[in-house]
């Protein structure tokens, strides 16, 4: 156990390791590739309904339900059940679909309740300065949404850099290939190496988005105002 | 003997659903099931136990709420096959490596739930219990972890669903239950195999959440009492 780490730092710090077309850079670049393009798809496809469905005040049941049965159904069963289609022979389609599958609960539901959260009080009260439905939306509900429609998107994305691992497990590419092929070759530094890097980048993407975060907040110009004001 | 042929020749054609698989092959699937019944069942209650005296922890010095409950999300963050991964010069491929790491990611739920449950509980009750003669353990036990029983089962239900869910994964180390069934029929393009073993993980989530919810209705009488009383 105790040459573990060290022989962790020699993979790690192996110049050869890192190139080629199995290499870790490459690996990381297929990682980051796969998780960025289903994120932004699965937001392309969660966020308007969630967010109209949210001004509308509608589907409630089904932002819960939705978000429920995202949590009971194993992202490898998903996975493998692709695996053994057509779609096996389409590149990274597979994953991409199972990732966008798996982000959608979280970014659905969180963007629903945060505009259901909304003081109703408040939208009253734009309503009777005059302010459209559009304005309402678009001034209103969505900055006291942000914070909520953030935490979902915090975790959808953590949750599918996460999961793009997995796709190791049924051949697909990623950082998890590092550790599969690791396993396979009865590598243990090189398990442990991979498991380190996979982890390390999950952890990078909430630091950022918790920063992100931080800094784009509608609300925190006037959060930091308040705080300033005798 | 004609149905028997054509069922037989379910395997053969490699259907996604084939019923001879169910029947030639039921003695791998009870297993399977057995061995993620139980891997999900051991972490689920070793989970409660560790998050329990957590929760207490942080409710009893908050100085470690920003410490206990940062901790445990982090190591949500952690992708499953990374954490076996990590836990892998520790543990050997044991399913004690598969159970470690499942009872880390109950963590984040469970503490989060019991945590917000005790702290629901209103302060007059907590006095009323006092003034009756109650000592912290006595009141801990009699009065404020029914209270936050609701909460908690919330909590439960939750950290099984996903806990059952992320078991499969297990069978990266050959400890994955029905996973080990869903990795061979991967490699072996078996349909039926991977299909089967998928749907009863899901069936096992959704019979694991309903008990749960049975159980929380049975521990926790007042509550309906209470919405019948609203209702009438």
């Amino acid at each position: 156990m105790g040459g573990v780490p060290a022989e962790v730092w020699t993979w790690l710090t192996t110049g050869s390791n890192w190139s080629g077309p199995s290499g870790a850079w490459h690996r990381l670049a297929e990682h980051v590739y796969v998780s960025g393009v289903s994120l932004l798809l699965a937001c392309a496809i969660a966020l308007p309904v969630a967010l109209w469905l949210g001004h509308i005040g509608r589907g409630g049941a089904l932002a819960v339900n939705i978000s429920n049965a995202g949590r009971a159904v194993p992202v490898f069963a998903v996975l493998a059940l692709f695996m053994l289609t057509p779609l096996r022979s389409a590149g990274y389609l597979p994953t991409v679909i199972a990732l966008v599958l798996f982000a959608i609960p979280p970014l659905l539901t969180n963007a629903y309740t945060g505009m259901r959260e909304v003081d109703r009080s408040v939208v009253e009260a734009a309503r009777g300065m005059g302010m459209s439905g559009g304005q309402i939306f678009a001034r209103v509900e969505l900055p006291l949404a942000y914070p909520l429609l953030m935490t979902g998107l915090r975790s959808a994305a953590v949750q599918v850099v996460a999961t793009a691992t997995i796709a190791s497990m049924v051949g697909q590419g990623g950082l998890g290939r590092i550790i599969t092929a690791g396993f396979n070759t009865y590598d243990t530094p090189q398990v442990v190496a991979g498991a380190l890097l996979a982890a390390g980048l999950a952890l990078l993407v909430e630091a950022v988005l918790i920063a992100a975060d931080r800094l784009f907040s509608p609300l925190r110009r006037t959060a930091a105002a308040r705080t300033a004001a005798p | 003997m004609t149905g028997e042929r054509a069922a037989s020749g379910c395997l053969v054609a490699n259907d996604w659903i084939c019923g001879e698989y169910l029947r030639s092959r039921s003695g791998e699937l009870t297993d399977a099931t057995v061995q993620h019944v139980w891997i999900t069942v051991a972490s689920v209650l070793i989970g409660l136990a560790v998050a329990l005296p957590l929760a207490l922890l942080v409710r009893a010095r908050p100085r470690f709420a920003g410490p206990v409950l940062g901790l445990t999300t982090l190591l949500y963050t952690i992708p499953s096959l990374a954490m076996f991964s990590l836990l892998l010069p520790v543990f050997g491929l044991s399913a004690a490596l598969v159970v470690t790491g499942l009872v880390l990611y109950s963590l984040t739920i469970l503490v989060r739930n019991i945590l917000a449950g005790l702290q629901a509980v209103p302060e007059e009750v907590r006095e009323a219990a006092r003034g009756m003669g109650y000592g912290p353990f006595r009141l801990l036990v009699e009065v404020e972890l029914p209270l936050a029983l609701p909460a908690l089962m919330a909590g439960l239900r939750i950290a099984t669903v996903s806990t059952v869910a992320l078991t499969t994964v297990g069978a990266l180390v050959g400890k994955g239950g029905l996973g080990n069934l869903i990795d061979d029929g991967v490699q072996t393009t078996f349909k039926a195999q991977v299909l089967t073993a998928s749907v009863l993980c899901v069936l096992l989530a959704a019979v694991a959440d309903l008990l749960l919810l049975g159980a929380q209705r049975l521990l926790t009488p007042w509550s309906r009492a209470r919405a019948a009383e609203a209702k009438s």
